[in-house]
């Protein structure tokens, strides 16, 4: 009925992690029993199947987006350390941030790394661009079958119109930054860990 | 012959010189624990009378509880985090976020302020949201920020999600030297190994065989007497008998529907040692049948043959015939389905809202810190759960009978039933959740992700009728 969860848990790694991903000691903990409640098939990693046994989750529209930024290129599993890593960019900011990770050489949840998760959702075949059919795909995920295609497809042109600034009739990232320069990516990206 | 008779017979006196005296002695033996089993626990449990045995060692119980973790705590207290801060900091950010933003949706669930979570939820609203991260001056179309909300809320709901937790055992914030609830175990103190130790030892040597013999004999006497019952011919003393074998006067009266939150086979046990009431169940073979045969024979009880319950009128009249018919006992049903771990309420299924009857609605709530009546059925088996029950320290319970609730002219099924969940969840201090308990081994439905992607097409497209949500 319980988990002996932390007693699997080595200090190293942990110490490892924290490093990594700033979280505090006892947040590693209670993640790790989070991650060991969902691995059904008690095997040290998730499968796609065990994240979408979450219900919230299988009903958020996005939801296949999300479980795939945690598993990396070709992967079926993610481990509790590539787990820590995708939700530390989730991670609030803080100012005296010592740790450096992620792929700019910043701490995982730097306002760049957040944005680089969102751009991730959009951009499928990790071409750094949003073509107009990615951001028409992500669309349609969120709206199902309530708005017609021909006002999807105006709602895709206008947003590329108004974010692309070389006229390759894509979203690059620096793109995507400038357009969301005013939005407060910083909390509108973070969860509210306790302790 | 007789020789080896001769022989034999001396051989048995050597090797067992004190056969006689070991037999008389287990035989005392035996019939003062039968005795004393007898006169202390049955008896008194007919005829309604306590020795107050139980309140003395609950309350022993309790203060060895809060005795030991708080050695725990103060180990953890010198490794990092203060407990005690970490605690007063979750009710802090709790009560802040409700001051900040004092919006409620009707659909948000509801938070203990006790739970040890793991993060702390914005209980705002798709819209709400939305509107809130669009630039000022923005008309309502679509901004590439859009997906940050979905985004939150995904990852959100992997770190912590309202329903998967409510289907294993329910975590505790004290230890109560069980090791199945112990979740960071870890060698503490000698002290508290000690005591768990001598935990153990009671549990399994006095405890569980002391449960184990009145469960036999409970069974048996049960199994018996109502067979003795069914030999009576009228109606009318048969109930007046059985009235006396169960004891004390119903609360729910005949002609009407009991309902109660499900956490484990042992609430009907709870329910039936207060009144009386007619169980709805698929029949089954073995040990289960013979009590359910047996049971029929006192009182008419519900069993249907597993086709049959999948046909629902067929059900449902049988339900609204053993209702109208005024002598027979109130039906006790469980609309939740499965078992839930106590920690919420999950949603009732309409079938037996529709019959048109009064409700009679029951919240029944476990105290875990003396023993976890939770029944995951799809990880333990019915034999380790009984075990498991049987060497727990003792399983307490309070029951509420809520007063009586009749369908509204205005309201459907549905909403009646969310209704009387809603008052049960209330009285039992447990978490309302709209939730369906077949979650437990289902996949959600596909209607669920349709609704939210409706919401989002809505605040996306302005639309200014106020479509209500199916």
């Amino acid at each position: 009925m319980g988990s002996r969860a932390s007693s699997l848990l080595r200090e190293e790694d942990i110490e490892e992690i924290k490093k990594e991903t700033g979280f505090s000691h006892s947040q590693i903990t209670r993640l790790y029993s989070r991650f060991h409640s969902l691995d059904k098939g008690e095997n040290g990693a998730l499968s796609r199947e065990d994240f979408q046994r979450i219900p919230e989750l299988a009903i958020n529209p996005l939801g296949d987006r999300i479980i795939n930024a945690f598993f990396p290129e070709g992967e079926d599993q993610v481990n509790f350390r590539g787990f820590m890593r995708t939700l530390a960019h989730f991670r609030p900011v803080e100012d005296n941030e010592k740790n450096k990770d992620g792929a700019t050489g910043e701490p995982l949840n730097s306002r760049t790394n957040k944005l680089l998760f969102a751009f991730r959702l959009y951009d499928l075949d990790r071409d750094d661009k949003i073509s107009r059919d990615e951001l028409l795909q992500v669309l349609r995920m969120m709206v199902g079958v309530n708005i017609s295609d021909e006002q999807l497809g105006s709602i895709a042109d206008r947003t590329i119109q108004e974010a692309d600034t070389n006229g390759d009739m894509c979203i690059s990232f620096n793109e995507f930054t400038k357009v969301l320069e005013k939005v407060d990516v910083e909390q509108k990206m973070s969860i509210r860990f306790l302790h | 012959m007789s020789v080896q008779q001769m022989k034999w017979s001396t051989m048995e006196s050597y090797l067992f010189p004190f056969d006689s005296l070991i037999c008389m002695l287990l035989g005392i033996s035996f019939t003062v624990w039968f005795t004393l089993l007898l006169v202390f626990i049955i008896v008194p449990a007919i005829l309604g009378v306590s020795f107050g045995i139980r309140r003395l060692y609950m309350k022993s119980l309790i203060k060895l509880f809060e005795g030991s973790p708080g050695r725990q705590q103060q180990q953890q207290m010198l490794r990092t985090e203060l407990f005690y801060t970490e605690r007063s900091f979750t009710l802090e950010a709790w009560a802040t976020l409700r001051m900040e933003r004092g919006a409620k949706e009707k659909n948000q669930h509801l938070y203990k302020p006790y739970s040890n979570g793991i993060i702390a939820k914005e209980p705002m609203s798709l819209e709400q949201e939305i509107q809130e991260m669009r630039r000022e001056g923005a008309e309502p179309e679509f901004d590439m920020s859009d997906i940050f909300y979905f985004c939150r809320r995904g990852v959100e709901s992997i770190v912590d999600d309202e329903v998967t937790k409510r289907f294993t055992a329910e975590e505790l914030e004290s230890w109560n030297l069980l090791t199945r609830s112990n979740y960071n175990f870890h060698h503490i103190s000698t002290r508290l190994t000690a005591l768990w130790g001598a935990g153990v030892l009671i549990r399994y040597g006095f405890l569980l065989p002391l449960r184990v013999t009145l469960a036999f004999t409970g069974v048996g006497l049960l199994v018996v007497l109502s067979s003795i019952i069914g030999l009576f011919p009228s109606g009318r003393i048969k109930n007046y008998v059985s009235d006396k074998v169960h004891l004390i006067e119903n609360k729910p009266r005949n002609g009407g529907i009991c309902v109660a939150n499900h956490t484990s086979p042992i609430d009907v046990i709870i329910l039936a040692s207060d009144g009386c009431y007619a169980m709805v169940g698929q029949v089954h073979g073995g040990l289960m049948g013979v009590i359910q045969r047996a049971m029929v024979k006192a009182c008419p009880h519900i069993w249907f043959e597993r086709s049959e319950v999948k046909d629902r009128h067929l059900v449902a009249k049988r339900l609204s015939d053993h209702v109208a018919d005024e002598s027979k006992l109130p039906i006790l049903i469980f609309p939740e389905g499965t078992c839930i771990n106590n920690t919420s309420v999950m949603m009732f299924k309409k079938g037996s809202f529709e019959i048109g009857c009064t409700v009679y609605p029951v919240a029944i709530k476990y105290d875990p810190r003396f023993g976890d009546a939770f029944w995951n059925s799809s990880k333990f088996g019915m034999v380790n759960y009984l075990l498991h029950m049987m060497s727990s320290w003792a399983i307490v319970c309070s029951v509420w009978y809520l007063p009586p609730m009749s369908r509204r002219e205005d309201e459907d099924a549905v909403q009646f039933a969310n209704r009387v969940k809603a008052a049960i969840a209330r009285k039992g201090g447990l978490a309302d959740l709209l939730w369906d308990g077949g979650l437990k081994r289902d996949k959600v439905k596909e209607v669920f992700k349709e609704e939210q992607q409706k919401l989002y097409s809505k605040v996306l497209v302005g639309s200014s009728e106020d479509r209500s949500r199916s």
